[in-house]
């Protein structure tokens, strides 16, 4: 417990308040309550008041406070065969606002991160086309017509290991399949045009320069909306773990569809139904079909704090928070439940709300110590809403492994823990 | 100063000298233009001439894509007895030695029947619907590690061995070829469908949805991931003080 009285009223309340807590179970030490002490957070002198700290250039590139080294991705490595075929997390549980550090960006390879020397480069664009057209990286950095976006990108398997039941304690592994960024790049349309897509054209093909040479088939009516060849992530240049130094940008589309390290696309007039759309990211159905181009992400959300990784610490003012999102357009609302789905109120969203991007919402509540079921559902400008696992068992069954969109609940014990359940 | 600085400054005076007639461009465009000229001779492109026409050497070099109707098929041959032999040597330490997997690596063969089971085996065989995927995927990202490293004969040997696993073909003298292969038809090939969630799940479209005493009772606990068990741990995790 931490013993931060000062002689104001205020404070003194707040005191209080952290000594019933106590008293509650939360924590122990109850004795000390009797007398407050100066908290010597105050009263002593911290060396870093005293001596001189590190000077610029100490750290040419800066990283978070050691006190932050915990906040890290995460992976769970009973999941796959090899962490070069792989999959970590996101530590939403960690994180505020609505973008999502470069760092802490999950990672899916499929051979392993591919380290593209820039200079060697290049970007073919052929096909269906007029002329097949091969840019560098400096071509593609010279292109009129450079834009900003942030966007979400979600694998469309996050959530995927719940299908059968809560499974994994924390939201980073529960929903950590995500990442919100701002990216820089030229739109897609721009190029295709350049290179002039010809009149029977109907898919696009993007195809990385990794040992796994990824590959998905694209709409090319999507190519001409709003995809865009991202060079920069977060104002700086993409990390090498997101495709560093080219990737595809598919707005509100499954994260596999993102190609890093593009190098090609090809223009054609049907899919080519890759390995990653047929026998992977294909929604098996529990009469034995299966539902593919199952591109879009639809509406989500997830309370972030409390959850099993942030669990609940004080009584009286604690402050709900968590990210919604969806792939046909933007948030219109989040609700969010505390006793299980019986009674919603409508959350705060704070920060931009944009197209295809993640939002912030808040619920600032009063917890005495009772036990809560703790809901969101993420309404989207498309009207559709959330549904409950329940609900979207009724419709998949719990093979399809890819978009579970379902309510997540946590339920708080009266100390303040989190954990992942399932409820009626 | 850096040894690729100074290459920098080297080709800034190679190209102030090849574009000493022109009319002062950009320090920056002196380099992109002498990077491109000792690329190749390429023709430029399109109305903005940013980027240049790829030449068909280097449009085969990547344009190795296989299609369901075996457009991109390469010309070569294969049996499943020559397959056997390379995928023993190159895939078993992995997807075993009949294609059943080991520990968590693919399953490539069997589980005919199961994808209504509770526990689906999702094989070339039992889920894949085409076999250009096949040849496609291999040809691309096989063997994991050293990929791109078989030959067109080889792969089509390999392809034809994952189907004699899988009952497709079933003689192993069989020849698999750029011919034949997009003439074959793989068992679960029709039960795939386009998205269609707008229709089957319209229900989730709802105006507005119930917001107080939406459940008659009280909601009870029916599974917890605590009993599961298998959430990392979280050494460095937050305590409560």
């Amino acid at each position: 417990m931490t013993d931060n009285s000062s002689p104001t009223a205020a404070s003194r309340r707040s005191f209080l308040r952290t000594a019933a807590f106590a008293g509650a179970g939360l924590a122990t030490g109850a004795a000390q309550a009797q007398t407050p002490k100066p908290d010597p957070a105050i009263t002593e002198v911290p060396d870093w008041t005293r001596y001189l700290g590190p000077g610029v250039q100490n750290a040419p590139y800066g990283s978070p406070s050691k006190f932050e080294k915990h906040i890290v991705r995460q992976d769970v490595e009973w999941l796959t065969a090899s962490r070069e075929s792989s999959v970590n997390f996101t530590p939403l549980h960690a994180l505020d606002g609505v973008i999502t550090p470069s760092g802490l960006c999950f990672e899916r390879h499929h051979s392993g991160v591919a380290e593209v020397d820039p200079a060697k480069h290049r970007l073919m664009i052929h096909g269906l086309v007029d002329k097949p057209l091969v840019f560098t990286m400096e071509d593609l950095k010279r292109f009129p017509g450079r834009i900003n976006h942030a966007y979400f990108l979600e694998c469309a398997a996050n959530s995927g290991m719940e299908w059968r039941g809560a499974q994994l304690n924390g939201c980073q592994f529960t929903h950590g399949m995500i990442h919100n960024v701002m990216y820089t790049g030229v739109p897609l349309k721009l190029l295709l045009e350049e290179a002039g897509v010809k009149p029977n054209a109907k898919w696009l093909m993007m195809e990385g320069g990794d040992a796994a040479g990824m590959n998905r088939s694209l709409p090319l009516s999507k190519g001409l909306d709003d995809v865009l060849i991202a060079f920069a992530m977060n104002g700086e240049a993409l990390r090498p773990e997101q495709g560093y130094p080219l990737r595809a940008v598919i707005p509100g589309w499954e994260g596999n569809l993102w190609v890093k390290w593009l190098r090609r696309i090809e223009v054609g007039d049907e899919p080519w139904q890759a390995r990653e759309e047929t026998s992977k990211y294909t929604d098996l159905l529990a009469d034995g079909r299966a539902r593919r181009f199952t591109f879009i992400m639809d509406a989500k959300s997830v309370v972030t704090n409390p959850s099993p990784q942030a669990p609940l610490k004080h009584k009286g003012r604690n402050v709900l928070t968590g990210v919604a999102w969806s792939g046909r357009g933007t948030v219109k609302r989040v609700d969010v439940s505390m006793d299980g789905g019986r009674n919603w109120q409508t959350a705060r969203i704070d920060g931009p709300v944009l197209d295809k991007s993640m939002v912030r919402f808040y619920v600032d509540f009063d917890w005495n110590g009772q036990e809560l079921m703790i809901q969101s559902r993420a309404m989207d400008s498309t009207g559709y809403v959330q549904p409950t696992k329940a609900e979207l068992r009724k419709v998949r069954g719990v093979n399809s492994i890819y978009h579970n969109n379902g309510i997540q609940t946590w339920l708080v014990h009266s100390n303040g823990e989190a954990e992942n359940v399932e409820i009626s | 100063m850096s040894k690729s600085a100074k290459f920098a400054g080297l080709s800034l005076v190679a190209a102030a000298a090849l574009f000493a007639a022109t009319a002062a461009p950009s320090v920056a465009q002196h380099k992109v233009a002498a990077h491109d000229a000792g690329k190749s001779a390429g023709k430029s492109a399109g109305k903005l001439g940013v980027g240049r026409v790829a030449l068909p050497e280097e449009v085969a070099a990547w344009d190795t894509d296989v299609r369901p109707d075996g457009k991109g098929l390469p010309p070569g041959k294969g049996t499943a007895k020559q397959g056997d032999e390379i995928f023993q040597a190159q895939c078993a330490s992995c997807h075993g030695e009949f294609g059943q997997g080991v520990g968590r690596w693919p399953v490539l063969a069997g589980g005919l029947g199961t994808l209504k089971a509770e526990r689906p085996d999702k094989t070339v065989g039992s889920y894949w619907p085409d076999v250009s995927t096949v040849y496609d995927y291999i040809q691309r990202a096989m063997p994991f590690g050293n990929a791109r490293s078989l030959s067109h004969d080889e792969l089509y040997a390999v392809v034809a061995y994952i189907l004699m696993m899988n009952d497709v073909i079933k003689d192993e003298n069989f020849e698999l070829n750029a011919k034949n292969l997009a003439t074959i038809k793989l068992p679960n090939a029709d039960n795939f469908f386009d998205d269609d969630r707008e229709v089957s799940e319209k229900a989730f479209w709802k105006k507005e949805p119930c917001m107080k005493n939406c459940k008659a009772e009280a909601p009870k606990v029916l599974g917890r991931a605590a009993n599961v068990d298998v959430t990392p741990d979280e050494k460095s995790g937050p305590k409560v003080d």
